[in-house]
């Protein structure tokens, strides 16, 4: 085992910093003269804004400004854009309400932005926001997905409130399979809607130079470049070599980081308006429950068709996926090309039909968070599955090994538009029931039931298409931009390497990751990488990071600088060696004449490369290339989750006594770290089954706007994991990865739900709260009695 | 949060005559609930009177048959007191569970029933024991101290100096936590001592309660099946996401047997 | 405005603050000290957490005037050398991702390790009710503690 190379689980170069509370995010940073700005929000869910009075907040003592949509308007200020064209079952594209930074005339989710005061202190402009005087003509708001077609319409843009009706595969196909199945099995599901919860709030700095006519924005973003585009092209109309914008530490993203918000925008044009006053913004944790974007939250009715060897022959999902009040920059990709493309799960289901109704309600936008969409489809295939095999009187995970796509069948074109290029999954099936003793379950349970207590064991198989994505793919499908990713390396000429990559870090430890690639590939000590992201000054244009894309895509980025470096070197090194190109070979770190002991290391040649005294004709000097990685094709980790819970009947709660995971997610760089991202993903999808619940009441007032409501994953409610891997690697990308970071976070909601019910022999939706838990028990009780 | 004006009074006397001295003043305690509560603007107190620096409300003591909480001793320093667990195990056991550390490190015994939420754990203590509340100005019983949501039996003016606790020859406490916040979603005392069997409520309802029936069938046979089949209506519970009336109610049940089984 | 004196990281420093000013804005805003964060504004999240006096306690909630006299221990100022040895196990274990809990979590690991020099895995995930990390699953937190205890108590 390398201790710093491929492989070896190095201890991270982060830590330091983060230990000793030398981290620098966003809200740590302050620039000289700035002011600070606070939001005020909309108290209602959905209302036409009859007029505002700012004059008294504006005489407020230390206000500097207060601005509305109006001023907006009046600047040209566009729309936050929705990147993804998704086109509806009749070839048109999707309803594109305009989503203005400042509302103009109209609120439709509480939390939308009414008004922007700017002063000194954030005491002075939350003071001066209380005397700002807006008159609401309250409309009905638009609450419950399910009715949302029926409801007051939200958008003129989108009559019935709905954005797209969207369909894939053949329905007629589906149902004719579906009428000679030997078992139809049936299961309506809600997917329960999230709030990402980072821990670090989000926030921006934004500061105009009236002297260089630029802007710089320092943001919590999981994407600068991304960031830029959009306010560049999009929003605000500046050249693109007018804006830096650079995302230092951040504290965590999920998802939710991704997108270009209301606050950044607003505090970037607020700093040109205000004559280059640097204007500082922070949420407040009440803040990021209102208006960051939430995730999931889906309908669905699904139906499956098994044979009577117990195969799957169909399966039909109707899906209603709620996107909230507008449309943030990917919701209408999420329940779409990230979701029903992976219904095929691991199994071989010969036709396969989604259809997807997205409707507008008056709720916070609805966008990626960790797994999006993808959990989603693991829920609709797990939890179907698992119901099939207890009406079918089979175990559960002989009903699965019995319809895994085999070995040997891949490539493999699933029905849902989908090629997996590789994956076994018999093993980590094995090995996980290995892991969780399953024979020894029932015995278990039968202790369990002896001291009055129900016992449940669930499984999850679920796989994920990740490393996203094929430029060319995704933009058939209606993608804004390409999926790519950049890198560029620079050796220095004292034999230390810089590597800029567009993938950002805010936990996932590339600094470490990245620096045993490149140090394993350029044979330069570890300590000698210096990782450089999150900045548009210092990276090439890039595409960051989501849809545990860093490694597949980033990382195949940087190998292929890394090449080039190579490449280059070795043209240097032949001449400093005074042999022909094709003779020296690179290994480890040094150029060798082939057969020969002459050699010269990389550092050496570095130095020639910026010292080039002596140097072979007609190539440059100095060792600094640029990369560009387009992914042939998604990559598809896979794997098995195994849950088993306690329910205590008396009060309803459930604890979980036991999780295995073995995911295979190809090669592995950083065992630690890849654990680290698996027990992290777990914990967020055991909170989605058990725990969080993002509810609004009928007026559409957030009933879980604060930590006294919303309920997160604690230490206490968490055991420790049991986690292993299998190994397919990738076939596609140089390292043969396949990404991590989304796993736990799609599989465990499903198998959570699985060990529920089955300990409880009844169905119910996620959250498996205490109360829903024991009602069933009760009902379950009276039964019997 | 607004501004106010801060003060640090040394004696009780001194504290006494800030409170007076305005309207709109407002005691500090471990500030847990106060200080959150004006960081949401929700109050805006134009004094705050902080009692830290009153040596007299600190301190746990036994006092012949009583036990003697100083109001502004916190919820860690109850938890761990050696006096405390030797007298009543299961009081030290409610402070230990009250909060997360850090809060109980902060939080004290006068600030919480001086708020009286009605999820808190000190209610039911206060009643499930027959305790005494005393202020600069009287004695309060615990029965008489709990009046409604967020509503005691103090007047202006008074300030909460210190809680007597009789000696029960034996407690118990369980607790049904609200999972995101942790407080009680229903929380049941239950004692054995000199003025009889006391069983006592907190979360379910807008205020801590007793459940004579409970009391009764507890004083001929203390034991969890003795209250088995006694449900309280659950018409006047408390209803939220975490919990409806009913859940609550069957709560009640369950909290009240674990308590009567954990008593020593 | 009221002047306000304390120890912080064992210096002492006097400044006149409004009533208002939290412990947490005293310590990041006029001391520069900004590896206490704020996750929160309900005092659940534990981003916060520093010693005052030997105990943890939540910055957020409590006011810089109440701090007046009292020792204040931050992360910047655990460390007697490199790494203190709670820090050092959370690097070795990866009981950390983003960071940004980190330093509230390691304060509130050496406060528990101060009063159980034992703590056995669920004596530690219960103390951890006012930590929120939303990256970790807490898993290698809780070995990172258990490492940390057997090495300080060795």
């Amino acid at each position: 085992m390398p201790d710093s190379g491929i492989g070896a689980s190095v201890t991270r170069k982060e830590d330091k910093r983060f230990l000793t509370g030398r981290g620098r995010y966003t809200d740590d940073l302050n620039r000289p003269g700035q002011a600070i700005a606070y939001f005020l929000r909309s108290p209602v869910a959905h209302a036409v804004i009859k007029s505002i009075d700012t004059s008294a907040a504006e005489a407020a003592p230390g206000v500097v400004a207060v601005f509305t949509g109006k001023d907006m308007e009046t600047d040209g200020v566009g729309s936050l854009p929705c990147g993804w064209v998704v086109k509806d079952k009749h070839g048109e594209p999707h309803k594109a309400p305009p989503h203005f930074p400042l509302v103009r005339d109209k609120v439709r989710y509480v939390g939308d932005h009414v008004a922007m005061v700017i002063a000194e202190t954030l005491a002075q402009a939350k003071d001066a926001a209380e005397l700002i005087e807006v008159d609401y003509d309250e409309q009905p708001p638009v609450i419950d997905a399910a009715g949302a077609m029926q409801g007051a319409l939200l958008h003129d843009e989108a009559p019935s409130n709905l954005c797209y009706d969207w369909e894939l595969g053949d329905e007629a196909a589906v149902d004719d399979a579906l009428s000679k199945a030997a078992h139809v099995v049936k299961l309506d599901i809600v997917n329960n809607r999230l709030i990402p919860n980072a821990i670090e709030p989000r926030a921006a700095i934004a500061e105009f130079s009236p002297a260089h006519d630029s802007y710089e924005l320092f943001s919590t973003s999981q994407n600068p470049h991304l960031l830029k585009l959009i306010l560049c092209a999009f929003v605000l109309g500046i050249p693109e070599t007018k804006l830096r914008v650079i995302a230092p530490d951040v504290g965590g993203g999920f998802g939710s980081k991704i997108y270009c918000y209301a606050e950044e925008t607003a505090c970037l044009w607020a700093s040109k308006r205000l004559n280059g006053r640097p204007i500082k913004w922070t949420a407040e944790r009440s803040e990021s429950f209102l208006a960051d974007a939430h995730g999931r939250d889906h309908l669905s009715s699904i139906t499956l068709g098994v044979d009577a060897d117990n195969k799957f022959t169909a399966l039909k999902v109707l899906t209603t996926a709620n996107l909230g009040a507008y449309l943030s920059n990917f919701a209408t990709c999420i329940p779409t090309y990230l979701y029903a493309t992976l219904l095929a799960g691991q199994y071989i289901t010969p036709v396969i039909y989604c259809n997807v109704k997205a409707v507008f309600t008056s709720t916070a936008p609805v966008d990626a968070y960790r797994g999006a969409g993808r959990p989603e489809a693991t829920y609709v295939v797990e939890r179907i599955v698992e119901v099939a095999a207890r009406q079918l009187g089979v175990d559960p995970a002989e009903l699965r090994r019995k319809n895994f796509i085999q070995p040997d069948q891949f490539p493999y074109q699933t029905p849902v538009a989908l090629t997996y290029d590789v994956g076994d999954y018999e093993p980590a099936l094995d090995q996980a029931l290995k892991m969780i003793d399953y024979s020894g379950f029932p015995q278990r349970r039968a202790e369990s039931e002896a001291r009055g207590k129900l016992r449940g064991i669930g499984f999850s198989a679920y796989i994920e298409a990740c490393g996203i994505a094929p430029s060319a793919v995704v933009g058939a499908l209606g993608a804004g931009v390409g999926l790519w990713e950049s890198a560029q390396v620079r050796m220095k000429a004292t034999g230390s390497v810089m590597v800029m990559t567009g993938s950002h870090a805010h936990g996932q430890g590339h600094e470490t990751t990245f620096s045993q690639v490149v140090s394993d590939y350029l044979g330069i000590p570890y300590e000698h990488v210096e990782i450089v992201h999150g900045d548009t000054g210092q990276v090439p244009m890039a595409m960051g990071t989501y849809g545990s894309r860093s490694l597949a895509v980033g990382g195949s980025a940087i190998i292929k600088a890394c090449d080039k470096i190579i490449e280059k070197g070795r043209k240097i090194a032949a001449h400093m060696l005074e042999a022909d190109v094709g003779d020296v070979e690179f290994k480890d770190g040094n150029y060798t004449v082939s057969g020969t002991d002459r050699s010269k290391s990389i550092g050496e040649v570095a130095f020639a490369a910026y010292v080039p005294h002596d140097y072979p004709e007609g190539v440059e000097p100095g060792l600094d290339e640029t990369a560009f990685y387009d992914p042939l094709n998604f990559t598809y980790p896979a794997g098995v989750h195994i849950a088993e819970v306690e329910i205590d009947p008396d009060t309803g709660v459930t604890t979980i006594v036991d999780w295995v995971a073995v995911d295979d997610f190809g090669k592995v760089i950083n065992p630690m770290i890849v654990e680290g991202q698996v027990h992290g993903g777990i914990a967020q999808g055991v909170g989605q089954a058990l725990l969080e619940n993002c509810a609004y009441d009928e007026n559409g007032q957030l009933m879980t706007g604060s930590y006294m409501d919303y309920t997160m994953p604690r230490a206490d409610n968490l055991p420790s994991f049991k986690v292993d891997m299998t190994e397919s690697p990738c076939t596609h990308n140089p390292l043969g990865v396949k990404g991590c970071g989304e796993a736990g976070a799609i599989a465990a909601p499903a198998a959570l739900m699985n060990a529920i019910t089955d300990a409880l022999g009844q169905e119910i939706d996620m959250p498996a709260s205490t109360e829903k838990v024991w009602r069933v028990c009760q009902s379950r009780r009276m039964a019997a009695e | 949060m607004y501004n106010f004006d801060y003060h640090r009074p040394a004696s009780l006397a001194e504290a006494a005559s800030a409170l007076q001295g305005s309207d709109e003043a407002k005691l500090l305690a471990g500030g847990q609930t106060l200080l959150a509560t004006m960081k949401q603007r929700l109050a805006s107190p134009s004094d705050l009177i902080d009692l830290s620096g009153i040596g007299e409300l600190k301190g746990i003591s036994v006092e012949g048959d009583t036990l003697v909480i100083g109001a502004m001793t916190t919820h860690a320093e109850v938890a761990k007191s050696d006096v405390v667990k030797g007298f009543c195990a299961a009081l030290a056991k409610l402070a230990g569970g009250i909060g997360d550390p850090q809060v109980r490190h902060r939080g004290t015994i006068g600030g919480s029933i001086a708020n009286a939420d009605p999820a808190a754990d000190y209610p039911a203590a206060l009643l499930g024991l027959g305790a005494t509340v005393v202020t600069n100005k009287r004695e309060i019983p615990a029965d008489s101290y709990f009046i409604g949501l967020f509503e005691t039996a103090l007047e202006d003016g008074e300030i909460v100096t210190q809680v007597r606790f009789p000696k029960p020859q034996r407690a118990g406490y369980a607790k049904f936590a609200n999972p995101a916040s942790r407080y009680a979603i229903v929380g049941v005392f239950v004692s054995q001592g000199p003025s009889g069997v006391r069983v006592a409520v907190t979360g379910a309802g807008p205020s801590a309660f007793r459940v004579s029936e409970m009391e009764q069938a507890l004083a001929g046979n203390f034991s969890p099946d003795a209250i088995a089949g006694i449900s309280v209506p659950s018409d006047s519970l408390n209803s939220d996401i975490h919990a409806s009336a009913d859940y609550r109610a069957h709560l009640v049940n369950v909290m009240a047997r674990r308590a009567v089984e954990s008593a020593s | 405005m009221p002047s306000v004196t304390m120890k912080v990281n064992g210096k002492e420093v006097t400044a006149e603050v409004e009533p208002r000013t939290l412990l947490v804005e005293f310590l990041r805003q006029n001391l520069a000290l900004t590896g206490t964060h704020v996750g929160c504004d309900t005092s659940q999240c534990g981003a916060c957490v520093v010693l005052v006096d030997g105990n943890s306690v939540k910055s957020c909630t409590m006011l810089a005037m109440q701090a007046d006299g009292d020792e204040v221990t931050t992360i910047e100022g655990l460390a007697n050398g490199d790494l203190h040895p709670v820090q050092a196990a959370f690097k070795e274990h990866h009981g950390l991702q983003c960071g940004f809990c980190t330093p509230g979590m390691v304060m509130s690991a050496v406060d528990l390790l101060s009063k159980n020099a034992k703590p056995s895995e669920s004596e530690i995930r219960h103390w951890l009710e006012g930590n929120f990390c939303r990256c970790t699953g807490y898993h290698n937190i809780v070995k990172a503690i258990q490492s940390a205890a057997e090495r300080m108590s060795a």
